[in-house]
């Protein structure tokens, strides 16, 4: 390593740093956005340093400048747009995109650096790095595959696994495909056969995310987020730059540990998941309630009573809430309950929205005080003390079925909501969840169920609540 | 194996353990923000994207790193402004001051004084 480029590489070690120092800060809401400050900084030094080490090169062609250039304002600007117009609600399809984004240009490295290697004068290609095609593979899944996610997501493809006869096969066929390719590489370096393992990966990972389903979406976003980091990393190996080796560590580290906290909190494991076969109707049995099975229904007026004269009130946000746009709602009602001395918090279960913390996103934008934001472990214990537990579109993770075994769900953590004195409802229908079975506690004698949208039925209990107190 | 592939796993490994240990730490609250925070993170990656620039010298190279750079700009600037708006939504307190800047808006400009709480609930006011 010459001089400059060991002044240059000492930059990296530096940015690096900033980087851990920036994730480091994100471990309180008080200091997360001095965190994403200095990440941000870390990252305006690397491209410094960059373009220094590329004027100092001075192999850059006029043209190279110009593509360079363009490319990264041009980039920057759909970037820019997407990160101010996005809807909190989409953030999950955006994560999505940056993943696809973010792989596919770790790919291209790798292709690129092959290529580059064969067009020289000795046209010897010389040996095949592992990492290379480690890149390759794992980039161009990550890029298909976080597409795919992000078009279910956004409801341009279906939401709902999509699984034909013999998918299975075809995924074999694709892995064989890839990593046979990519085998043969190690002994017979060739530009066509990284084309192809190309190909068969972005194959593959189109085909892996197809069949998972809308509720699946949390384990699959950060696993394509581990996959990113994991395919940065590599070409930080293949070009042989500590900077991108240090990111895609953190952000492999990252991606994988928040793939194993939303496996957990479905009880399901990573393969199952990838396999699919949840929520398709084969494993769905139907757990019948009991014959004698009694719904009681309520009106806002009496739903109000009880939010209006208890002392503890948890709300319980799920999904169904955020489709329903009625986190404002939600936080208006909280706001009036609050103002009359009652005590409000929030049940936040991990995998409550479709992405890791996307049900606080959503409240705090809500302008929800985090503090009032419980995880599942801090609020479980406190259901018991609570006067009224108000349940708005979650489902399954509020099923007592699941401390039995036998079921769909069984083993699943779920919040303890049957715990509470009384227990509110808000559901458009009596349809069933993900898991596709009846939520036992709809039947509990202390439940009442109040059907109307989430939406419509936050402004009638704020407006029943506030005649009620004047 | 060369020394250098050595130097270069001995620190994959020691930063993904690094990262293990820091993002262990994160609270659940702030995982969005963390995943976004770390999506613009990999964004890193279009320094290996402009490093293309060296030695593209014909079409091939050129629609490369076209393609390339445009990824991991999108990805990086995308990232840090997406993470810096979500986390400028979480607030300690509900913003009181959120309705006077609706109901009149002379007090808006009072509210500008109030420091950062008064700025963040002018930000939000205008872009909800």
């Amino acid at each position: 390593m010459s001089g400059f480029d060991g002044y240059i590489q000492l930059v990296y070690v530096l940015v690096a740093a900033m980087f851990v120092v920036g994730l480091h800060l994100m471990n309180s809401p008080a200091t997360a956005r001095r965190g994403n400050q200095v990440a941000q900084a870390g990252m305006v030094i690397a491209v410094v340093a960059t373009l220094i080490l590329l004027i100092h090169a001075g192999t850059v062609t006029a043209t190279g400048w110009v593509v360079l250039i363009v490319g990264s304002l041009l980039g920057s600007a759909v970037g820019l747009w997407a990160a101010r117009s996005v809807q909190m609600t989409a953030m999950p399809q955006l994560v999505s995109a940056f993943n696809a984004v973010g792989g596919g240009a770790a790919a291209l490295i790798a292709v690129y650096g092959y290529y580059e290697a064969e067009a020289r004068a000795t046209g010897v290609l010389g040996t095949t790095s592992v990492f290379t095609v480690l890149d390759v593979l794992i980039g161009s899944v990550t890029f298909s595959g976080s597409i795919i996610a992000a078009g279910k997501l956004q409801g341009v493809i279906p939401g709902q696994p999509i699984i034909f006869k013999g998918a299975r096969l075809v995924n074999l066929g694709l892995a064989i495909v890839a990593v046979g390719t990519a085998a043969f590489m190690f002994s017979t370096a060739s530009l066509p056969a990284l084309l192809i393992v190309v190909l068969a990966s972005l194959a593959f990972g189109v085909m892996m995310v197809l069949p998972i389903g809308g509720a699946d979406m949390p384990v699959v976003i950060s696993l394509l987020n581990a996959f990113t980091g994991t395919a940065v990393a590599m070409a930080g190996f293949v070009i042989g730059n500590w900077a991108l080796i240090v990111a895609g560590a953190l952000v492999g580290a990252s991606g994988s540990i928040l793939t194993k906290l939303m496996a957990d909190a479905m009880n399901r494991s990573l393969a199952n998941i990838i396999l699919g076969g949840f929520g398709t109707g084969d494993s769905a049995v139907a757990v019948e309630a009991a014959a004698d099975a009694h719904v009681r229904s309520i009106a806002a007026d009496d739903a109000a009573i009880q939010l209006a004269y208890a002392s503890k009130v948890i709300i319980v946000p799920g999904y169904g809430l955020a489709a329903a746009q009625a986190q404002h709602g939600v936080a208006e009602l909280a706001k009036i309950l609050e103002d009359r001395g009652i005590e409000v918090s929030y049940a936040i279960h991990p995998v409550a929205g479709r992405m890791p913390g996307h049900m606080n996103v959503l409240l705090a934008e809500a302008n929800v005080p985090y503090p009032q934001l419980k995880e599942m472990d801090e609020i479980n214990p406190e259901f018991a003390r609570a006067d009224v537990a108000l349940v708005i579109g979650a489902n399954d993770v509020t099923n007592p079925a699941a401390r039995r075994p036998g079921n769909d769900i069984s083993g699943m953590p779920i919040l303890d909501v049957d715990q509470a004195k009384a227990i509110i409802v808000v559901k458009r229908s009596m349809g069933t969840g993900y898991a596709g079975m009846e939520n036992e506690l709809y039947f509990d004698p202390k439940t009442s169920m109040f059907f109307a949208d989430a939406k419509k039925a936050m402004t009638q209990l704020t407006a029943a609540v506030k005649t009620l107190v004047g | 194996m060369s020394t250098a592939l050595l130097t270069d796993l001995t620190i994959f490994i020691l930063a993904l353990l690094v990262g293990v240990e820091v993002i262990g730490k994160v609270p659940a609250t702030l995982h969005t923000p963390l995943m976004s925070a770390t999506n613009a993170i990999h964004g890193i990656v279009l320094v290996g994207a402009l490093l293309i620039g060296v030695t593209a010298h014909n079409v091939v190279g050129y629609v490369i790193a076209f393609i390339a750079t445009f990824f991991a700009s999108a990805n990086v600037v995308g990232g840090y402004v997406v993470t810096g708006r979500m986390l400028k939504m979480f607030r300690r307190k509900s913003p009181q001051a959120q309705e006077q800047v609706e109901g009149q808006p002379g007090l808006a400009a009072v509210n500008g004084h109030k420091g950062l709480k008064g700025l963040v609930s002018r930000m939000t006011g205008t872009e909800s």
